[in-house]
């Protein structure tokens, strides 16, 4: 088993008052709770932070975890003996299990406090845990739904009623229209239900990851479309890229940068049926070095042009 | 080793669900959900009804409320204020992230 310093990971000494460690944790419980925190990690931080004060909020927790002695944090170590009949009322024989699997959190979330009963050995139905996962999927993925591995590491309880961590690889299949900001849920994958509770659920947060091209809102897609001068003015035929796969689109006469044109149905797919937009944003491209002949033709165009397009300039003065 | 697919499902999916319903799902007592009624933060689909329902992407607004309630201690009106703040910066971001979509790159 490794150990962790409940009391560094709360910023507080060991002789802490219950008010001091209540305090320590409600600040960092405002600076990491990943409902309402932006901070990198939040989530992870916070998992250390309540694991934390789950313990050291309570006394009788608390003084079990001060009588596992003291060590540097991710060090193996035992319980002494005595720990186990002192806090635990341990089966014969229950010091001598192997310990490198269980997780001190799970340790001491097996023990309810204030007289040391076993949660474990409590009667009635306990629902089992529900988890959140975050998934990051790919744009394609969102577009045509993906199948993913998902890693899970849940506790489950041996026949002495030792949590242990199980590690689960669950097969997922993420259906089409999955997009940013989404949840769904895997019915009855998360903990187990003890006494006839029912199976926890696992939700899924999805991520969307970056795409190099396209840009998403919602199930809305927008990608930017350089043009070349003349193609703006003229109008044109061009072929463009979408989540679907390319298609052909014209580009009107006298299209003007950040024109949106609306390609109705060719953004991510909505759950049932229906799917959002793409909208391709009209940007005016220079060639970055033009030919002699081109120098020309564009010297030529300048003096025969009466277009301004600084009018409202004047106008406005 | 087979491993057995699981489909994920929408939360809408399921449509309407009960407050005891609710109360399962979320890990939230039935008292602490008709508290977040009466403050406003959750709206059943007809609050005049005598049996409350609920449109079941409220499972999601009844968890956040669950972790808050768990983790800061909260009481009902406080609880009902965060949730409802929450949501308005939910809104805000998804028309800021709307607004950088459309801007070039």
């Amino acid at each position: 088993m490794k150990y962790k310093d409940y009391y560094s990971i709360l910023g507080v000494d060991r002789k802490a008052s219950a008010d001091d460690i209540k305090r320590a944790y409600r600040k960092l419980a405002r600076k990491y709770h990943p409902d309402v925190s932006k901070e990198p990690n939040a989530e992870e931080k916070f998992k250390e932070v309540a694991e934390a004060y789950e313990t050291l909020k309570d006394p009788e927790k608390r003084a079990a975890f001060d009588q596992l002695g003291s060590f540097q944090p991710g060090q193996d170590f035992r319980p002494p003996p005595d720990w186990w009949k002192q806090f635990a009322e341990a089966q014969p024989g229950f010091e001598q299990h192997a310990f490198e699997d269980i997780d001190l959190a799970d340790l001491f979330a097996g023990l309810t406090g204030r007289g040391g009963q076993r949660a474990r050995g409590r009667s009635g139905v306990i629902p089992g845990q529900d988890y959140e996962v975050a998934v990051q999927i790919t744009l394609e993925q969102a577009y045509h739904g993906a199948e993913l591995d998902l890693d899970l590491s849940l506790p489950e309880y041996d026949e002495s009623g030792m949590p242990r961590r199980v590690p689960r690889t669950l097969k997922v299949r993420i259906p089409r229209g999955a997009v940013d900001g989404q949840k769904l849920r895997l019915p009855g994958k998360g903990g187990k239900g003890v006494n006839g509770g029912r199976d926890g659920d696992v939700y899924l947060n999805i991520v969307l990851a970056p795409h190099p091209l396209f840009r998403v809102s919602g199930h809305d897609v927008y990608l930017d479309l350089p043009l070349a001068p003349w193609e703006a003015v003229l109008g044109t035929t061009v072929r463009m890229p979408t989540p679907g796969g390319p298609v052909d689109i014209k580009v009107p006469p006298n299209t003007a940068a950040g024109r949106q044109l609306r390609l109705g149905g060719r953004g991510l797919p909505k759950p049932h049926g229906a799917a959002g937009d793409l909208y391709a944003i009209a940007q005016i491209a220079v060639p970055a070095t033009v030919t002699e002949r081109e120098r020309e033709l564009m010297q030529q165009l300048a003096a025969a042009s009466t277009f301004n397009p600084r009018q409202h300039f004047e106008e406005g003065t | 080793m087979n491993i057995e697919l699981t489909e994920a499902t929408w939360i809408e999916d399921v449509g309407e669900i009960s407050l005891a319903r609710l109360a399962e799902l979320s890990g939230l007592e039935e008292v602490r959900l008709r508290e977040l009624v009466d403050y406003g933060a959750l709206t059943p689909v007809d609050p005049g009804a005598t049996f409350w329902t609920f449109r079941a992407e409220c499972v999601v607004t009844a968890r956040t409320a669950c972790r808050l309630f768990n983790d800061f201690e909260l009481e009902p009106h406080g609880l009902a204020l965060v949730l409802t703040l929450l949501e308005r910066i939910r809104e805000l971001q998804t028309e800021l992230k709307r607004l950088h979509a459309e801007l070039p790159s």
